[in-house]
């Protein structure tokens, strides 16, 4: 049995990345999700607006933070500020009775901001506020969930699959055969990714029209807002999927790899934990994911009908992201396909030709 | 030279894989690397083809569409048909579409494929699979056509008959470039070279290299080994005597080409 666990430690010893992620990633994940993994809210951006505005803002106590106070304002405006994901809460007064509206996308601060104007009343001994909730009124799970699953889905066939693709071709040798062939490597990379964006495409459409015709989510906004933010969305995690495969030589490192990446989208993407909850330290690596922007995309023109005009900040991201994904993929693939690219020594006699006679 | 290697050196790191390698390849003509595991023949291929860059020392090819190249893996897909293999390489190489037809037809005729053109690449036998191979790089009828090892592992009559391919292309004009473990293989090249731990041994034509052997060669029918430089030829020894002074008990005979490896290979050994 000792030859047994001697020989397995060696070679352990030698496989570098499962080591780190047998020892390393536990205690990083931990980490990480331990100060991710955070359902209670502390602070809810809130706009205030109406001919009371002023009073009642300054009524207000945490969560609720006041971004914005307008008393010209009136209840379009509030809508409006939900909509576009600029706040959660809107206090509207004015009217018979103050009016509470909430971001139903947002399930747990709108489960924290109810809980909080429940306990109002008792405190201050006036009326309650009238308390409505926006896109989402029965707060049904399955409605934040799914436009964000989508994502989930996207990034599990993009990443994987692609980068399972990739380093098939370098396992059976295929690959240096492209390497020979007269190929660009961007017609290569481009031919490698076409078929898979194409399938992930109709695997977004099943899922967006499962998610309709079995959960009843919504579809209140743009199909080509959200388009957009899905092929943006597709195109840095195929990116992704051909970085991993440069980055593997065989399809179980690719793998892991692939899973140390698609791990902390599941918990930081705000896919389950809000974001905004997330300790400072560790919301970084939110920003950087490219999940979080399309989640962001998706629940927004799903359930809210958010116009692109009020998305152009996650659009743009995830369009930074492409091309740095991208091109990234693109320069370490050239390099693996095309070595003697780089200051070709090769020439040939006169006639004959390097730069390609055709007999 | 028209194609090939001229005074090549190779690293990898720190590691010397090729040192001034010379490897012509002529058109009409089969150039043979041989070696044994390591010699560095692979190297040596796939800077001729362009997968790795010299550190010094020039290259010449032709162009990527006029150069055909079989890896030692075959580099076919297991998982399309023999006629899926041929259609991917005819369109990748821009074969115009109406020659795209006969074109595949002629190749599995010559590859003896035609009764295997709608079967998976996986599960062809190891020898189709290289016949396969040999067949796709001939596709788009290159100058010059570079095989790694392509007979290893094959059984002897697949190996007649990729060797009939292979002549049959040099026959029709094209520049070959041969890596092979097999000595008896490399008696059938125009030019041999032969390859140890990245160096030419030595190099020429069959015959010239051949005719150089050093020395004397003699046989014994003897059971334990009758000399230091000495291998087995069958049930015989042979014995190579560099001052030409053979030992007792052994009688002089004209070397083969086998031999001539040999000698050329205990003759590095001792320089």
């Amino acid at each position: 049995m000792w030859a047994m666990v001697a020989k397995e430690f060696r070679q352990l010893r030698r496989d570098r990345r499962t080591v780190a992620m047998m020892i390393v990633l536990p205690v990083v994940l931990l980490v990480v999700f331990g100060y991710a993994a955070n359902f209670s809210v502390s602070s809810i951006p809130t706009v205030v607006v109406g001919p009371g505005a002023a009073q009642a803002a300054a009524e207000l106590r945490a969560p609720f933070r006041v971004t914005e106070v307008d008393a010209g304002a009136g209840p379009a405006t509030a809508r409006a500020r939900l909509r576009d994901g600029r706040a959660i809460a809107a206090v509207v007064t004015g009217g018979s009775q103050t009016q509470v509206l909430l971001d139903g996308s947002q399930l747990f601060p709108v489960l924290t901001a109810e809980g909080a104007l429940a306990k109002l009343p008792a405190a201050r001994g006036t009326a309650a506020p009238r308390v409505r909730i926006l896109y989402n009124p029965k707060l049904t799970t399955s409605w934040v969930m799914v436009p964000g699953l989508a994502g989930l889905i996207l990034v599990f066939i993009g990443t994987l699959i692609t980068s399972l693709g990739v380093v098939r071709e370098r396992q059976t040798g295929t690959l240096e055969q492209l390497a020979v062939m007269p190929l660009r490597a961007r017609d290569v990379i481009a031919g490698k990714i076409a078929p898979y964006l194409m399938v992930a495409a109709v695997d977004l459409v099943l899922i967006v029209a499962i998610g309709m015709g079995v959960f009843h989510v919504p579809f209140a906004g743009n199909v080509g807002t959200f388009a957009l933010g899905a092929a943006l969305f597709l195109l840095v995690t195929l990116g992704m999927g051909v970085l991993i495969s440069t980055l593997s030589q065989n399809q179980g490192q690719a793998i892991q790899l692939a899973f140390m990446i698609m791990l902390p989208q599941v918990l930081l993407s705000g896919l389950i934990f809000p974001v905004a909850s997330m300790a400072a330290g560790v919301r970084w690596i939110s920003y950087i994911l490219p999940l979080t922007y399309f989640i962001e995309i998706s629940r927004g023109v799903m359930l809210k009908a958010t116009p692109i005009s009020a998305l152009w900040q996650p659009i743009g991201l995830l369009a930074v992201l492409a091309v740095v994904v991208l091109g990234l993929a693109i320069v370490r693939f050239r390099r693996d396909l095309a070595p003697s690219a780089r200051g070709v020594r090769s020439e040939a006699p006169a006639g004959a030709g390097v730069a390609g006679s055709r007999a | 030279m028209i194609w090939g290697l001229e005074d090549v050196r190779v690293t990898f790191g720190r590691r010397t894989a090729l040192e001034s390698v010379t490897v012509p390849v002529e058109p009409s003509g089969i150039t043979v690397v041989v070696g044994g595991d390591g010699a560095g023949k692979s190297t040596c291929l796939r800077a001729l083809v362009g997968l790795l860059e010299p550190r010094a020392g020039t290259v010449r090819r032709p162009a990527k569409d006029r150069t055909g190249y079989v890896p030692a893996t075959a580099g076919l897909y297991a998982d399309l048909t023999a006629a899926e293999n041929l259609g991917f390489r005819a369109r990748a190489y821009r074969l115009p579409a109406a020659e795209r037809g006969p074109r595949e037809a002629e190749i599995l005729g010559r590859t003896g494929l035609a009764g295997a053109r709608d079967r998976l690449g996986g599960q062809l036998s190891g020898g189709m699979q290289r016949k396969l191979a040999v067949g796709l790089a001939l596709l788009h009828s290159p100058q010059l056509l570079v095989l790694d090892e392509p007979t290893t592992g094959v059984d002897p009559v697949s190996r007649a008959e990729l060797w009939r391919l292979i002549s049959g292309a040099a026959a029709g004009g094209t520049a070959v470039a041969v890596a092979t473990t097999y000595v008896n293989e490399a008696a059938r090249a125009s030019w041999v070279v032969l390859l140890e731990a990245g160096r030419v041994l030595a190099a020429g034509s069959p015959d010239a290299i051949l005719r150089a052997v050093p020395g004397a060669v003699g046989s014994a029918r003897a059971s334990a080994r009758p000399a230091p430089r000495s291998w087995r030829r069958g049930a015989d020894w042979r014995v190579w005597a560099p001052g030409g002074q053979l030992p007792d008990g052994v009688t002089r005979t004209e070397p083969d080409f086998e031999d001539a490896v040999v000698v050329a290979a205990l003759a590095g050994e001792e320089r």
